[in-house]
């Protein structure tokens, strides 16, 4: 019985593939390697370098946002941005921005984990709140309009929430940790609902390059799974989005059956040509908060009114039709010639 | 007898009244008397699930994006379910099924 004295060990004999030294400990699903941990961690890092390289992600002496919520994406966005600044000299100015939603027991769990990233790597940390910039929580928004809609809330929220974070951190440029399975997601769904805007520019690894704050996700071809395998958190306690739930577990069933099929979605969104007369919506700024907006008032306006109106349902469902007679009344300066043709829908491949 | 311990993380603790790390004693199963990640699995789903177990499982396997490390070690390199499990074995399920 000596044998069971030792510390547990690795199960499946092999030997790492790329070390041939160490046994395997992981299966990298982007090309099927087996390999063990250190090398993994050295893979992980080089990849994320190379694709910051290749896609000119940033310049010297530029600041840098890092959106942080605590989860595990973010929390190694931070580690490796942090970590490959210093050791390829990027020259950036980082700093980690986060986002309060107001969710007791949600966010105070994880803005307690970026405030230990904010120590560990000594980047200085803001913390926008919704009640600062909107004067609701989720918690109060919860209370009036119950679980249904509340994530079109807090989504259009905290896109804005975070943009006028940067603005306050006077940053040149603010980083998501969108993985390889949220894009391939973000696609599949984007084509379920026929939202080719959307379509055309999920896929680009930098986003808003003509707007105030271009935002870009180092993270675009890393695999879920490798992120996550080291990390901890905690789960929204409100009812996370169900149309976006069957879609990741819908990839997630891909995943399992054939690994590439992730970044092959992600090929597909990339190379997809949207029909030249397909109706694109015009990007202009909100009359009431001056945010990008391809409507009069931006999604959080609308949705704000609603709330303080008493209305809350107000923004919640489609008005796609009502919107396009809206863009004509408006008259489009800055759009494309052929505006009056068929509605979105129609893709060439 | 044979000891063995979990950690349940990335949200799958609140499946089990947010206990995450378990130590457990399961018995060995068959002639052979062994003791495969299959039949852990059921005996989780059974023992420790306390709601909503479709969150953990599907079909006779995990859910896929439901992470699975045995001694730290991927279990797809071990056979999955038919990984064979020891003494002080240290089973990790972690899931990816929500923002992050």
């Amino acid at each position: 019985m000596a044998s069971v004295e030792t510390a547990a060990k690795p199960r499946g004999g092999r030997f790492c593939t790329v070390c041939n030294d160490r046994r395997a400990a992981l299966k990298r699903p982007k090309t099927l390697e087996q390999i063990c941990k250190e090398c993994f961690y050295a893979v992980f890092e080089d990849e994320i370098h190379r694709v910051i390289v290749d896609n000119h992600l940033f310049k010297r002496g530029e600041r840098v946002a890092i959106g942080a919520s605590g989860g595990k994406d973010s929390t190694v966005l931070a580690y490796v941005m942090s970590e490959l600044n210093r050791r390829h000299d990027y020259g950036l100015d980082l700093f980690l921005l986060s986002v309060d939603e107001g969710i007791t027991g949600y966010r105070d769990d994880s803005l307690e984990t970026v405030k230990r990233n904010e120590i560990q790597y000594g980047l200085p940390l803001k913390v926008v709140s919704y009640k600062d910039l909107y004067g609701w929580t989720m918690d109060e928004i919860v209370k009036l309009i119950g679980l249904k809609n509340n994530c079109t809330f807090c989504g259009v929220f905290r896109r804005q929430a975070l943009d006028r974070g940067a603005a306050l951190l006077k940053v040149d440029k603010l980083v998501t940790g969108h993985n390889a399975d949220d894009i391939a997601e973000t696609v599949l769904l984007n084509i379920l609902r026929g939202d080719i805007a959307r379509l055309s520019r999920c896929t680009s690894i930098i986003t808003g390059e003509d707007g105030p704050i271009p935002r870009c996700k180092p993270f675009k071809y890393t695999y879920e799974k490798e992120i996550r395998l080291d990390y901890f958190s905690t789960e929204c306690i409100y009812s996370p989005n169900a149309y976006r739930g069957f879609a990741r577990e819908f990839i997630k069933d891909l995943e399992r059956i054939r690994p590439r099929a992730i970044l092959d979605i992600i090929t597909s969104g990339e190379d997809f040509r949207i029909a030249t007369y397909t109706k694109m919506p015009e990007q202009g700024n909100c009359e009431r908060c001056g945010y990008i907006s391809s409507q009069k008032w931006c999604k959080a306006c609308v949705l704000l009114d609603g709330l303080n109106r008493g209305l809350p349902k107000m923004g919640i469902s489609r008005t796609r039709g009502l919107d396009n007679e809206r863009n004509q009344d408006t008259g489009g300066t800055n759009g494309t010639k052929n505006l009056q043709s068929k509605q979105c829908g129609s893709l060439d491949f | 007898m044979a000891d063995r311990s979990f950690a349940s993380c990335g949200g799958l603790e609140l499946l089990c009244d947010s206990v995450k790390i378990h130590d457990v004693n399961v018995e060995q199963q068959g002639e052979e008397k062994k003791l495969t990640m299959k039949y852990l699995l059921s005996w989780v789903r059974t023992n420790l699930i306390k709601e909503r177990p479709e969150m953990f499982m599907k079909g006779e396997t995990v859910r896929p994006g439901v992470l699975v490390l045995v001694n730290d070690c991927d279990w797809e390199l071990s056979g999955q379910l038919e990984t064979v499990l020891e003494e002080k074995d240290v089973v990790v399920f972690i899931s990816t099924l929500h923002g992050g």
